[in-house]
């Protein structure tokens, strides 16, 4: 096989994996799904919200080197990437932003394009870059608000969403709570399974 | 550099989002809004608990404060309706045009004049600076509420969630400033009393007080 058809393969693949990501934001805009997805506080705030920026995110993956590259260059270490996905997606927990979303039209597409562009590929392209500790510096940032902003939903005692019932806006807390513990465990496991499993392997090349 | 960049846009935007993190919730932001700029409100056909038509429009010259309720409601609403009430027991001795103009809307499509009348009774509502009402037009209590800024959901149990407040309407007839449902009738008062720049509504309210306070007892 020639590089150059190599090179025609992995274009191949890219285009074609371009294909989920929009086709996600697209189901996603679905009128029936927008509506069944943003009736519930919860759905709205933790599945289409992380499914957009999930969009972004395989969108991502099969962007051209050249765009990817002309990102890289400002995003030293992943940096700059992970500060504005991390700005963007703190506008998305704020109730205003929530009950905007719901009333105003503009306010639904900002979060339609947003999201993908500006939180799922910036954190798709940068984590990597950010290494272990960048990683765990930005988890141990984030995690504790999602858990906060969590608690604040579920405290409030008013009703911080005109669109959502007060039960509804518990339920979402709980669940963003919930979420971070997930999340924070999911990290703690993956900081140490692949480590046991390298005192078992590494040991290996040292001693021939 | 870029980070600082995406920080500055990004924090800027953030801070024009939630007026400077005052206005997180829509709530706030709407409130903030109308007290920088008062709101010219559409004019709405109104029946009250007697079946009078009237308009907000017809109250101009005078303060008013609207709530929204529902008569059926047995919990923010009660405490609006107990707030109006002492607000109008409390300007008995003020002569009748330069009392506060209480005016409580319902947005129930089930509340019918009768349950209005039922709703006045029971907080004595008497019709003249407190009237209990409904639109007269179901087909405009949507504009009433979105140029008041009110959301009503129903909760699935026969009930409602709104963003429940003390709406001070001015003597140009916008609507000037949003209280909370709980706040006291001297706040309210006092409030109602700036929004209209009515000193002598203000004077007059200290002049009664004083005149209760000296009123020799029984």
């Amino acid at each position: 096989m020639s590089p150059r058809t190599i090179r025609a393969f992995i274009r191949g693949i890219r285009m074609s994996s371009s294909l989920p990501g929009t086709a996600l934001i697209l189901v996603l805009a679905l009128p029936p799904v927008r509506h069944a997805l943003e009736r519930v506080m919860v759905v709205h705030m933790l599945v289409q919200i992380p499914l957009l920026a999930v969009a972004g995110a395989l969108i991502a993956v099969s962007l051209p080197t050249r765009l990817t590259s002309i990102f890289v260059s400002w995003n030293a270490r992943g940096v700059t990437g992970t500060l504005l996905a991390l700005i963007v997606s703190s506008w998305w927990m704020v109730p205003r932003a929530l009950d905007l979303a719901l009333a105003e039209p503009l306010m639904e597409v900002t979060k339609f394009v947003s999201l993908p562009l500006l939180v799922g590929i910036p954190v798709a392209l940068s984590w990597r870059s950010l290494g272990g500790m960048g990683q765990g510096f930005v988890l141990a940032n984030v995690l504790p608000m999602w858990a906060a902003v969590g608690w604040l939903y579920v405290a409030a005692p008013t009703r911080l969403c005109n669109f959502y019932l007060v039960e509804q806006q518990a339920a979402a807390g709980l669940g963003l709570l919930w979420l971070s513990i997930a999340v924070a465990l999911a990290a703690c496991a993956r900081v140490l399974v692949p480590a046991s499993g390298h005192e078992s392997v590494a040991p290996g090349p040292r001693t021939t | 550099m870029a980070s600082l960049l995406v920080c500055a846009i990004g924090g800027a935007l953030l801070w024009h989002g939630t007026d400077g993190l005052r206005a997180v919730t829509s709530e706030q932001a709407r409130r903030r809004a109308i007290a920088r700029a008062p709101r010219v409100l559409p004019v709405i056909r109104l029946e009250d608990q007697d079946g009078r038509p009237f308009t907000l429009e017809a109250y101009r010259g005078r303060a008013v404060a609207v709530d929204f309720i529902y008569t059926q409601c047995q919990s923010v609403c009660k405490l609006l309706s107990a707030g109006f009430q002492r607000i109008d027991r409390g300007q008995q001795a003020v002569a009748a045009d330069d009392r506060l103009q209480l005016v409580s809307i319902s947005f129930d499509p089930r509340d019918t004049p009768g349950h209005l009348r039922a709703a006045a009774s029971h907080y004595r509502a008497n019709g003249a600076t407190w009237r209990f009402a409904r639109v007269s037009d179901p087909r405009q209590l949507g504009q009433l509420l979105v140029a008041f800024g009110i959301v009503v959901i129903p909760d699935g149990r026969g009930d409602f969630q709104h963003n429940a407040a003390v709406h001070l309407l001015d003597r140009e007839g916008r609507l000037a400033a949003v209280l909370d449902a709980d706040a006291s009738p001297e706040e309210v008062l006092r409030v109602a009393g700036n929004t209209t720049n009515a000193s002598e509504f203000h004077e007059n309210r200290r002049m009664t007080a004083r005149m209760k306070t000296n009123r020799p007892g029984p």
